[in-house]
């Protein structure tokens, strides 16, 4: 796919980014500060760019592909496509691709391991050795159970069945609302998310992101998990009205919050900075070395049999 | 049992005195033990152990029960039973009874019981999230974040997947056998090395702890501390578990050679630990709190408020059974 040329919207992994400027006509959209550059940049290339890669944070919106005549796919870093314009993309027959799967496991495992987090206090306790602080044995304050606890899962798809599957294991009753009740009779249904979260000790978000889950988390979710409850978002920051979950977490409202994605990453909102219980993460969820470098082959299949008119691997549409 | 009162009115019961051995006891446990047993506390007495024994057996209704917190001053030996003969049942508060002297309380017809398996859930779910937070740098990329830097400096660097993980556990007992339940729901492969093995456990069994680390991702100690297991991870262990391996203590500090440890680690010839015991406590080493990839816990693992409860309704579930003759809950024989 030599003669592809390929728009990179944002460094995301060096292994991807090695591979497309080796195999296909690579673009670095960053290295064109929006302005004068910018159109530079897009009157010199714009006619040849064939694709374009993003991620969680950087996808092809509206004014983007409308200033990509010779856009044929956009092929995302991620599972979640919330950045990109389907609607355009479906009305310009632009193909769309993401990375399902092979991150899937990547994800469960940090939703659990938030919740054992902020339930068992692990980082507050590291800050606490690490600063010299622990001087006498028996120094300890109570922390909370996870095993057996009630935990609630937003979105049943991939990811929250995954993260079904693990928090089982540690003996707790599976609740959850999805669009549709699901065929999995162990699990509870609420077709209502405040009373999903009224019923539960945990809530942990693991729905895709669009116009009807745009703040499913908000005031009323949050003060129905209340100030026993925690909240586990692995989804998008968009998902939670964050405002409120800091005011939740600031007045105690809220027991605790293990939070892996924010509205406005990269700024994690700084009242939560001194707080002990909320567990503060950088969008790491598939952030290991394993599955990234699933998710850049996948990335890079898709746009290998798009340029050799193959049958795409993992498309949206 | 109810004395009746010379005047002929009716009194409250008079309830069967308890030995009490533990400091830190919360309001709850202390009300709900106040509730059933008159109390003679021996840390609150701030008398010396003999005239404190003494004084009991002394007492016109001399205690037969005792509760002691294990790992602390006071052991339940022959001189501690020769002092108090009325004396019939020991609970531990804790799952060690290195402090008790099983053959003597046999030989003297004492009973003991322990807290069973209160704290294994807790210690078991806390192993998990330590090794969750040292292949996924939890903690790590948390003071990243709450230091700014995350818009400073981008992303934060990659971590490791937990799936497919080999995942060697030394001593398959209550806990091990948790940990290992929990893992493999994150696709961990199981591998254990225990005194003996269990015929019916899917996990491959490892004649040494050597064996076991050269065929480990993860090593998570889950044993007891005895005389054999004193350092059973050791310099030689931690070369055969190999520069990408990761460490999890949830035993004891002595586990480990701690120093060793520390080379290791400094030297890049293992890949990360996670840590709730250490050798001389709360002495941790210094040179880990440079250390992202280490992770540190101040020997909590079993302090949640629900073991907490538990512990106590174990507490009273086995003096209820001993004072009413029935069989103890969470006996210990002495084998």
């Amino acid at each position: 796919m030599e003669s592809l040329g390929v728009l990179l919207l944002h460094p995301m992994n060096a292994y991807l980014e090695q591979e497309l400027d080796r195999r296909c006509r690579l673009h670095r959209f960053w290295e064109a500060p929006p302005g004068a550059p910018r159109d530079e940049f897009l009157r010199a290339h714009a006619g040849s760019i064939r694709a374009v890669v993003g991620n969680a944070s950087y996808g092809a919106d509206a004014a983007l592909i409308d200033a990509l005549p010779a856009l044929e796919i956009v092929a995302s870093f991620s599972v979640g496509i919330d950045r990109v314009d389907l609607a355009k993309c479906r009305e310009r027959g632009i193909r769309v691709t993401n990375t399902p799967d092979v991150l899937t496991d990547d994800v469960a495992d940090l939703a659990v391991g938030l919740a054992i987090a902020v339930l068992r206090r692990i980082p507050q306790a590291d800050r606490y050795v690490r600063a010299g602080q622990w001087k006498a044995k028996g120094d300890y304050a109570l922390t909370t159970r996870l095993s057996g606890k009630r935990v609630a899962i937003l979105g049943l798809g991939r990811i929250g069945l995954a993260v079904a599957k693990r928090a089982e294991a540690f003996g707790c009753s599976i609740s959850y609302h999805s669009r549709s009740e699901k065929p999995f009779p162990n699990y509870k249904f609420y077709a209502n998310v405040v009373d999903l979260a009224a019923n539960c000790d945990a809530l942990i978000v693991a729905c895709s992101l669009n116009a009807e889950t745009y703040h499913i988390v908000n005031r009323d979710v949050i003060n129905a998990l209340g100030p026993e409850g925690v909240l586990i978002n692995i989804g998008r920051g968009a998902h939670v009205d964050e405002p409120e979950l800091v005011s939740a977490l600031v007045e105690k409202r809220l027991g605790g919050a293990g939070v892996d994605v924010y509205e406005n990453e990269p700024f994690a909102p700084e009242q939560l900075f001194g707080l002990d219980n909320v567990v503060l993460v950088p969008h790491v969820g598939s952030d290991t070395e394993e599955t990234c470098r699933a998710m850049a082959d996948l990335v890079l299949a898709n746009l290998v049999a798009h340029a050799s008119n193959k049958q795409i691997v993992t498309p949206v549409i | 049992m109810a004395s009746p009162a010379a005047s002929g009115e009716a009194e409250a019961p008079v309830l069967p005195a308890l030995l009490l051995f533990r400091r830190r006891l919360d309001a709850a446990f202390h009300a709900a033990l106040r509730r059933r047993y008159r109390l003679l506390d021996f840390f609150a007495s701030g008398e010396p152990l003999p005239a404190f024994l003494a004084g009991a057996a002394a007492s016109p209704d001399p205690p037969r029960a005792a509760v002691v917190v294990g790992g602390g001053a006071v052991r339940v030996d022959a001189a501690f039973l020769d002092a108090i003969p009325s004396l019939g049942f020991v609970f531990s508060t804790g799952a060690g009874v290195d402090h008790i002297d099983l053959h003597e309380c046999a030989r003297r017809g004492v009973a003991v019981a322990n807290s069973g398996t209160v704290y294994s859930t807790d210690v078991a779910d806390h192993a998990v999230g330590m090794l969750i937070d040292v292949l996924r740098r939890v903690s790590a990329a948390e003071r990243f974040v709450r230091s700014g830097l995350w818009p400073v400096q981008g992303d934060y660097p990659l971590g490791n997947k937990l799936g497919g993980k080999r995942v060697g556990i030394i001593g398959l007992g209550n806990i091990g056998s948790l940990i290992a339940k929990r893992l493999q729901a994150f696709g961990c492969v199981i591998y254990y090395n225990s005194r003996r093995p269990r015929d019916s456990v899917p996990y491959k069994y490892f004649l040494n702890v050597h064996d076991l680390a050269s065929e480990s991702d993860v090593l998570v100690v889950a044993c007891a501390l005895n005389k054999d297991t004193r350092h059973i991870v050791n310099k030689d262990v931690l070369e055969a578990l190999g520069k990408d391996g990761i460490i999890i203590n949830i035993g004891r500090g002595a586990n480990v050679d701690e120093m060793e440890l520390v080379r290791a680690l400094k030297e890049g010839r293992i890949a990360g630990a996670g840590l709730d015991v250490f050798e001389n406590e709360p002495k941790v080493p210094a040179e880990f709190f440079s250390m992202d990839n280490v992770v540190m816990t101040h020997h909590v693992a079993v302090f949640t408020s629900e073991s907490r409860s538990d512990l106590r309704d174990t507490t009273i579930g086995n003096l209820e059974a001993f004072f009413s003759g029935k069989p103890l809950l969470t006996p210990v024989l002495p084998w």
